[in-house]
């Protein structure tokens, strides 16, 4: 009995804390190029929307799935050409993306309010999946929450292993000195934001097409804003943001547990991933771990290359 | 002037920062009416040192007197009331107050209902009289020059009172001429029976100005001479603790031309940077360009270096005329470079040594193959460079922010010039460093026009211009001066084109 609800349980935090990876993995290549998008709320409800209403109408998950990541993308590009190309302020823009996005988002899904869509297959890896408690939270999972953490692993080589992860690197950290390096800070901070968009669109996917099988206007309530801090959180580095979206998807599921337990107001417990945002946040910012941010240099700095 | 009585004695001073010892028991004194040189490399513990003097930091241990009273430690007021006056390397004034708004701030209580400028104007007069220190103290400073700037520090701490007089690096941001002018001033000064120490690391400087020098090294005191009984070698070699021979220029024949710019203008922000400036660069010699900071360098570096588009006129790389620059393109065609702010445009301080070591040349096969980084090849390079360059503190995997100037200046030098280009642009190469940095950037940038580089050396230090330049010409306001050999520069004639006046000196020569 008790095994299997830690089964239930495990298998849940998972689940939950598979979007705010999807989404701060992304931001995170994102904000290690120097550039600041907030409008990951907004990217994301556009994912959510565009992958049910693609899946609903083409009875194709996949489909829907690349939908959403391009609608994300989509967004990311709005973003990029209003802040790289014309000069806006990132964080205005950022802040719009979202309001943009949670209206957008509405408008178009106002269709689909209500709709049943099959929930994406659990895929069961061979016999794996038959092990004892580890199996079924491990490995029978569906597939996008193994693209979540396959995902991390990627930017983590790309960024320590690859070319272009150094130079985008650079141009993170000064791109000053990147450009007068020949560095193509422009481009790289383009294809950066588009990959954000796109990851961003994912996690928005996997919300409507498998957490909770259904479209619902603001349905990503506020975990946009939970990956952005996520990033802070991971101090910039992949393997700790996916550790702070496990820890976040657990507090997500535990207040859901708790509210069965205590009697009081589902709202307080409601609050608690939140509160755990900002309390991490503070302890971080405040604490002896002070100085040792990892911050990239020119995060949300505007660079207009002389040539 | 050695005769005279001791105004200042500091005794045995000790200061730690952790593990590292700043001073070492120090003793150092002053007399009335000298002038005295306080030598040092950076890091030897100079400016810590007179942070003590002037109570911004305690030391350890030792006594700091003060006419044969001792000081209190750690109380400025104690130091300026006792007749110290500080004027420090970066000014502390207000720009847009006037001369004699800035002299007489913080020396009238706050509760006072009106200041007593008629006074204050008096005495401010007096004195500017006596020293010749002369500003106009109802100018507003901001529209001042930095030599005028410095003088109202230095009639700041006269205002109050002060008999002895510390100057911490007071040439750092003046011209050739305003600094010989300073030192005019301070020799008068010294003469009307003040007393003075100035932290200086240029030697000849120190050589020309004062009476007595104290070389400090690591925290102590190594030698003291006067300054009639020493030459630029001993105190090089005191300073340093080495003995170092300064590199030597020979003559050689240029080779072909390799950049020209024939009336080019450089347009920046809407705002025409350079007008009509022609040169020509050959291979194996070194261009010269000096000038007062400010006048236009970091648009010539630019230009050079791919960053800006060139306007009117004909800008020509390797015999091509450069339509469409970049960086990429320039250092594919084997310009190496020196950029005039290594933190902002030369290096990522956040990577390691190597990474900054290979960036530049990150697309080429031997550093990345497929989109791979080949880090062996990188760590490899690095090693190299931080091997024939003496780059020192820190191995392939430090952060280059760990680096002192010094020697981050050698590693951005070295990643240059370990693939030999054709042509070498060094900005300022050598603001900031101590002398042992500075002769080992000289000797390679000699060494590299030797090899057969052309060198285009942008600097506002005469001696480096002097030593290390075939051809020189000044920039002033955004143009060019025509160039002159340097066998025919002399730091008047150099003086005089910095402000400009090439003309009469052509007409003269």
């Amino acid at each position: 009995m008790i095994a299997e609800s830690i089964v239930n349980i495990s298998a849940a935090v998972i689940s939950a804390s598979t979007p705010l990876l999807f989404v701060a993995a992304g931001e995170l290549v994102v904000e290690r190029s120097g550039v600041l998008n907030l409008g990951v709320e907004g990217m994301m409800l556009m994912g959510a929307v565009a992958g049910f209403a693609v899946t609903l109408t083409t009875g194709s998950p996949i489909l829907g799935i690349v939908a959403a990541a391009a609608a994300g993308a989509v967004m990311a590009l709005a973003f990029a050409v209003l802040t790289l190309t014309l000069m806006a302020n990132q964080v205005a823009t950022g802040l719009a993306l979202t309001i943009f996005g949670i209206g957008l988002s509405a408008l178009l899904g106002s269709g689909f309010v209500g709709q049943p869509v099959p929930a994406l297959p659990k895929l069961h890896l061979a016999g794996l999946s038959e092990l004892p408690v580890i199996g079924p939270v491990l490995f029978g999972q569906d597939a996008l929450v193994y693209l979540s953490v396959i995902l991390t692993g990627g930017v983590a080589w790309f960024l320590k292993r690859t070319r272009p992860g150094m130079m985008l690197r650079a141009i993170g950290e000064s791109a000053a000195s990147a450009h007068s390096l020949g560095l193509p800070v422009i481009r790289v901070r383009y294809l950066a934001t588009l990959f954000g968009g796109a990851a961003a669109g994912l996690g928005g996917a996997f919300l409507s097409l498998s957490y909770t099988p259904m479209w619902m206007e603001g349905m990503t309530s506020g975990r946009g804003w939970i990956a952005l801090a996520l990033v802070v959180f991971g101090s910039w580095r992949p393997w700790r943001v996916l550790a702070g979206a496990y820890l976040f998807g657990g507090v997500t599921i535990l207040q859901l547990h708790a509210q069965g337990a205590f009697h009081l107001p589902a709202q307080v417990f409601s609050m608690a991933p939140y509160l755990a945002t900002i309390a991490v946040l503070t302890i971080i910012s405040a604490g002896p771990w002070r100085g040792r941010f990892n911050a990239p240099a020119d995060l949300g700095k505007p660079f207009r290359p002389s040539v | 002037m050695t005769g005279g009585e001791v105004v200042l004695r500091l005794e045995k001073i000790t200061k730690r920062f952790g593990d590292l010892v700043a001073n070492d028991e120090v003793t150092l004194e002053l007399r009335r009416g000298e002038l005295l040189a306080l030598l040092g490399e950076n890091g030897a513990g100079k400016t810590t040192l007179m942070n003590i003097l002037f109570g911004h930091y305690t030391a350890d241990s030792g006594q700091v007197s003060v006419f044969g009273r001792p000081l209190p430690p750690g109380q400025p007021r104690a130091a300026i009331e006792a007749g110290i006056g500080m004027v420090h390397q970066h000014f502390a004034l207000a720009n847009n107050l006037s001369v004699l708004e800035n002299v007489i701030a913080g020396t009238e209580s706050i509760l006072r209902p009106r200041s007593d400028r008629a006074h204050a104007r008096a005495k401010l007069a007096g004195i500017a009289e006596r020293f010749g220190l002369t500003v106009d103290p109802d100018a507003r400073v901001g529209e001042l020059s930095v030599g005028e700037r410095q003088r109202v520090e230095i009639l700041k701490a006269l205002y109050r009172d002060a008999r002895i007089l510390i100057l911490d690096e007071p040439t750092a941001v003046l011209t050739h001429q305003e600094a010989e002018r300073l030192y005019r001033t301070l020799r008068g000064m010294a003469a009307k029976g003040l007393s003075l120490i100035f932290i200086s690391h240029k030697l000849h400087e120190v050589l020309a100005a004062a009476d007595r020098v104290t070389v400090l090294r690591g925290g102590k005191v190594v030698a003291e001479r006067p300054a009639a009984g020493t030459s630029r070698d001993e105190l090089a070699e005191l300073m340093i603790g080495r003995r170092v021979a300064r590199p030597v220029r020979d003559q050689r024949a240029p080779g072909p031309v390799v950049m020209t710019a024939d009336g080019v203008d450089v347009v920046g922000g809407g705002v025409k940077r350079l007008s009509g400036i022609s040169f020509t660069l050959r291979a194996g010699e070194t261009l010269g360009i000096i000038g007062v900071a400010g006048n236009g360098q970091a648009f010539l570096g630019e230009l050079v270096s791919g960053l800006a588009r060139p306007g009117a006129g004909r800008f020509e790389l390797l015999g091509e005329a450069v339509t469409a620059p970049g960086p990429r393109r320039f250092v594919a065609a084997g310009v190496g470079r020196v950029p005039e702010d290594r933190n902002a445009n030369g290096a990522v301080a956040e990577m390691t040594v190597w990474e900054n070591a290979v960036l530049e040349r990150i697309r080429e096969r031997r550093f990345s193959v497929a989109g791979l980084v080949k880090r062996a090849a990188g760590r490899a390079f690095a090693r190299t460079v931080v091997e024939r360059f003496d780059v020192r503190g820190g191995g392939p995997d430090t952060p280059i922010r760990l680096l002192s100037g010094g020697n981050m200046q050698k590693l951005i030098l070295g990643r240059s010039l370990e693939t030999a280009p054709r042509i070498l642009i060094a900005a300022q190469p050598t603001r900031g460093l101590d002398e042992g940095a500075v002769v080992a950037i000289h000797a390679e940038i000699l060494a590299a026009r030797r090899a057969g580089t052309a060198v285009l050396l942008i600097s506002e230090d005469l001696d480096e211009i002097l030593e290390l330049a075939d051809r020189v010409q000044a920039i002033v306001k955004g143009r060019l001066s025509p160039d002159i050999p340097i066998e025919e520069a002399d730091p008047r004639r150099l003086g005089l084109m910095m402000a400009g006046l090439w003309n009469e000196t052509t007409d003269a020569a």
